[in-house]
C-alpha cells in the first residue's frame, strides 16, 4: 500500500482551521494542538477516513498531555495537546469517532479530564474501588489507594431503560457460567429477540496503568505479558517496541525472526482454541474435541522449545530470551507439516456439516459500515471487510522480509470470523516457515541503553486479535513514567453490542466467543 | 458425516494412560496415572463418586483459565476421575479462584463463596491468587485470594500447567473437613 503522503496533503488541509505544530521525535509523527480544535481535528481527520485508533492521557508536573493515535494507509501520526490541571476540560473527539467512547470515559475517571460534549458521559472504568472525584492516574493518587474495608458491588450504574409491553432484561455476570472471565450483560429483549445489549465491563481492572510507573524494563515486560493471558506475545512485544523505540535500541536479526515465530505460535494456538469453543457453542462437540487436541499437542511444543507453554515471558527488552536450537527448529517444522493434514481433515468436515451451516451463517452479523465506524479491528474486523494488518501496513522486523497475505471476508458473520481465523493459521504456518528459514547465526538479545528522562515510544504489533497499541515515557534512572497499551479489545467490544441486535438471546454465547475480546486487556 | 466418522476412528483415544506413555516420553509425567487414580479414589470415598468444580475469574489476566480449560481437552480429560465443572456456585464442591482479587469483584467473590454450599474448599490457582503476582494489592487490586475468603490450598504457577493442577487437586483431597 501506498502510504506516502496523505499526511503532507491532510496537514495543508489542516493548516487553513487549525494551528499544529510538528514536533520531531524518533520514529513517532507527532502533531500538537491547541486543546480546543480537537474536536474540529477529529472532524477533519473523520472527513478523510483517519481511522481513530487509542487515546490516552498523562499527567507531566501541573498539566495533562492528551493524546489520540489515528492510522491512514498504515501511517500513523501521534495526536497531542495540553490541558492545565487547573481546568482538565477539552471539546470531545467522541461525537466524530464512536471508537474514542470509552476511551475518554476511563481518561474522565482516571485523570478527571472532562471531554465537552461527550455523548455519554457516565463512569465507565470506575466502579466502587475509589470514590468520586479522586483520579488514580492523577500523581499526588497513592498506588495503595484508600480501600475502605469490602468494596461495595457497583448497583447504580445507570443502564439504559427499555419501556413497553412485553420487553424484559436479562442481567448475565459479572460470575458466568464457564470457565470466562467476568463482566456484566445487559440484555433488553423481547421473546427470544435482543433488541438491546448494553455491556458493563471494568470488573478485572487491576489498576495496570499505575503500578507500571516506576518499573524498569525488565519489570514492566513481565507485566506487559499479563496484560491478557492469551496475548502475552503480543503485549510484550509491543511494550518492548515502544521501550526500545525510547531508548533508541535495535533488536538482533535473529531476535526480531524469533519474536515473529513467537507471535505466529500464538496466533495459531489461539485462533485454534476460538474455532473449536465457537463449534462447541453451537453444540458440534467433534470440532471442539479435535481442536483442543490439536491446540495441546501445539502448547506442548511450546513448552519443550521454549519453556512455556503460553509463552510467557518469552519478549524481553532488547530481544528474546530462549534462543532456538537447530532440533528445535526442526521439530517445529515436522509439527507445522503434520498441523496442516489434520487441519486439512477437519476443517473438510467442518465445511461440508449443514448443522454448523444452519447456526454460522449470518448469524452475529457486522456490517462493513459498522466495522469501519467503530475502526473494528482484526479477524473481526477482517470478516467485515475491513483490509488492516499493521504487519502488512506497517511492517516491523521481521514482517519487513515476509510477503503477509491478509484474510479478508466481507460476509461479516460468524462464519466468516471462522473462516478469517482458518486462513490466518495457514498464513502463520507459513510465516513460521519462513522465519525460520531465515534464521541466521547471531545475538539474541541487545545491550540495553538506560534511556534520557522523558523520552518516548510508541509500539505498534499486529497481535493475534489486531492491532497493539502501546505507548511508554522514560523517567529517570531507566524508570517507567507511563506506560499504557491498547488491546484491540477496547476497540472490538462495542461490535459485539452491534452484532448481537436481532439474534437471539441463547446465540449470544456463540457470538461472543466469534468475537472473543479480552475482559483483562480491556479493564487494565 | 462419514469425514466426521473416519477422523473420529483415525484419531483413536489420545487420553493419556500416563503411567505407560510417560515413562517414555516425558520425565516427570509418570506420577499422573497413579495421581488420577488417586484422585478418583478420594473422590470416590468422600464425594460419592463426583466433586463439582465452579470457577471463579476474580482477576485474571485469563492465562490460567485457559490451563483450566486444558483440563478438559482429550489428553487430561479429567472428568474420567470424576471432576467436573458446573455452572452455578450452589453445584459446587469446591472454587477454583484464579488472580488477584480485583476491588471491583471482591463482592462478587464472597457472594459466589457464600452462594457455595458447606462442606466447601476453595483452591486459589496461580500465582497471582496465592500472593498477588505481579499485580500485589493497590487501590485496584485485593491481592491473594486469601485476603478475600479463606483458602484451603494453593496451586502455583504463572499459570500453573494442566499437571500441576491435578496434582493441586489431590493435595485437596487430603485435607479433611
Amino acid at each position: 500500500m501506498n502510504s506516502s503522503n496523505w499526511t503532507a496533503d491532510f496537514l495543508s488541509r489542516l493548516n487553513a482551521d487549525i494551528r499544529v505544530s510538528e514536533i520531531d521525535i524518533a520514529s513517532i509523527t507527532l502533531w500538537q494542538i491547541e486543546s480546543d480544535a480537537w474536536q474540529r481535528f477529529a472532524e477533519l481527520a473523520v472527513q478523510q477516513n483517519l481511522r481513530w485508533a487509542a487515546g490516552w492521557a498523562e499527567q507531566v508536573q501541573s498539566r495533562f498531555l492528551v493524546n489520540a493515535c489515528f492510522e491512514k494507509e498504515g501511517k500513523s501520526i501521534l495526536l497531542r495537546t495540553i490541558v492545565e490541571a487547573s481546568n482538565p476540560a477539552l471539546p470531545s473527539q467522541a461525537t466524530v469517532y464512536p471508537a474514542a467512547n470509552r476511551s475518554e470515559r476511563h481518561t474522565q475517571d482516571m485523570f478527571g479530564i472532562k471531554f465537552i460534549g461527550h455523548p455519554d458521559n457516565r463512569r465507565w472504568t470506575r466502579h466502587q474501588a475509589w470514590i468520586e472525584n479522586s483520579y488514580p492516574l492523577r500523581k499526588d493518587f497513592p498506588v495503595q489507594g484508600t480501600p475502605v474495608g469490602i468494596t461495595p458491588p457497583d448497583r447504580d450504574y445507570p443502564f439504559i431503560k427499555s419501556h413497553g409491553q412485553g420487553t424484559y432484561e436479562i442481567p448475565v455476570g459479572p460470575v458466568h457460567a464457564g470457565i470466562i472471565e467476568p463482566g456484566h450483560f445487559r440484555f433488553q429483549a423481547v421473546g427470544e429477540l435482543i433488541l438491546n445489549l448494553e455491556e458493563r465491563l471494568g470488573y478485572v481492572h487491576k489498576g495496570i496503568e499505575k503500578i507500571a510507573e516506576g518499573r524498569t524494563p525488565e519489570s514492566l515486560a513481565r507485566l506487559a505479558g499479563r496484560i491478557s493471558g492469551d496475548t502475552t506475545v503480543g503485549h510484550g512485544w509491543a511494550a518492548c517496541m515502544a521501550m526500545e523505540q525510547a531508548a533508541d535500541v535495535e533488536i538482533p536479526p535473529r531476535a526480531a525472526l524469533i519474536r515473529g515465530i513467537l507471535a505466529e505460535r500464538e496466533r495459531i494456538a489461539n485462533h485454534m482454541g476460538d474455532i473449536g469453543g465457537i463449534c462447541n457453542d453451537v453444540a458440534f462437540v467433534f470440532a471442539q474435541i479435535q481442536f483442543t487436541r490439536m491446540r495441546e499437542l501445539w502448547l506442548r511444543t511450546n513448552a519443550k522449545v521454549f519453556g512455556h507453554r503460553l509463552l510467557m515471558d518469552q519478549i524481553v527488552p532488547g530481544g528474546v530470551a530462549c534462543d532456538l536450537s537447530e532440533e528445535s527448529c526442526a521439530l517445529i517444522k515436522k509439527d507445522i507439516l503434520e498441523l496442516r493434514v489434520e487441519l486439512a481433515d477437519v476443517i473438510l468436515a467442518l465445511d461440508l456439516n449443514s448443522s454448523l451451516e444452519d447456526r454460522l451463517y449470518t448469524a452475529g452479523h457486522l456490517s462493513e459500515e459498522i466495522a469501519s465506524a467503530f475502526g473494528t479491528l482484526g479477524y473481526v474486523g477482517r470478516a467485515s471487510g475491513q483490509d488492516k494488518d499493521v504487519r502488512r501496513d506497517a511492517p516491523y522486523a521481521p514482517y519487513d522480509r515476509v510477503t503477509v497475505k491478509v484474510a479478508l471476508e466481507n460476509q461479516g458473520d460468524i462464519a466468516s470470523r471462522v473462516w478469517v481465523r482458518y486462513k490466518e493459521i495457514r498464513t502463520a504456518l507459513r510465516l513460521i516457515e519462513e522465519f525460520i528459514g531465515q534464521l541466521e547465526v547471531g545475538d539474541i538479545r541487545t545491550e540495553w541503553k538506560t534511556p534520557p528522562i522523558g523520552n518516548e515510544g510508541l509500539g505498534i504489533v499486529e497481535g493475534w486479535r489486531g492491532e497493539i497499541i502501546s505507548y511508554i515515557r522514560f523517567d529517570a534512572d531507566n524508570k517507567i513514567a507511563r506506560f499504557y497499551p491498547r488491546d484491540p479489545s477496547q476497540i472490538n467490544w462495542p461490535a459485539l453490542e452491534k452484532l448481537v441486535l436481532n439474534n437471539i438471546v441463547p446465540d449470544f454465547p456463540v457470538c461472543n466467543k466469534s468475537l472473543n475480546g479480552s475482559y483483562s486487556g480491556n479493564d487494565l | 458425516m462419514l469425514r466426521i466418522f473416519k477422523k473420529i476412528l483415525t484419531t483413536g483415544v489420545v487420553t493419556e494412560r500416563f503411567s505407560l506413555r510417560s515413562h517414555a516420553e516425558h520425565g516427570n509425567e509418570d506420577e499422573l496415572e497413579p495421581l488420577g487414580i488417586q484422585i478418583k479414589q478420594h473422590i470416590d470415598r468422600q464425594f460419592s463418586g463426583s466433586l463439582a468444580i465452579r470457577a471463579v475469574d476474580a482477576g485474571s489476566c485469563n492465562g490460567c483459565e485457559l490451563e483450566i480449560h486444558a483440563l478438559n481437552n482429550p489428553f487430561y480429560d479429567i472428568e474420567r476421575f470424576g471432576v467436573h465443572f458446573v455452572a452455578s456456585p450452589r453445584h459446587a464442591d469446591v472454587l477454583l479462584v484464579t488472580g488477584p482479587v480485583s476491588r471491583h469483584m471482591q463482592t462478587a467473590l464472597l457472594r459466589t463463596y457464600e452462594a457455595t454450599p458447606n462442606p466447601k474448599w476453595v483452591v486459589a490457582v496461580g500465582d497471582c491468587s496465592a500472593c498477588g503476582g505481579e499485580f500485589g494489592v493497590s487501590y485496584a487490586s485485593c491481592g491473594a485470594v486469601s485476603n478475600v475468603i479463606p483458602v484451603d490450598a494453593v496451586i502455583s504457577g504463572c499459570p500453573p500447567t494442566p499437571l500441576v493442577l491435578m496434582q493441586g487437586l489431590l493435595g485437596l483431597m487430603n485435607i479433611e473437613k
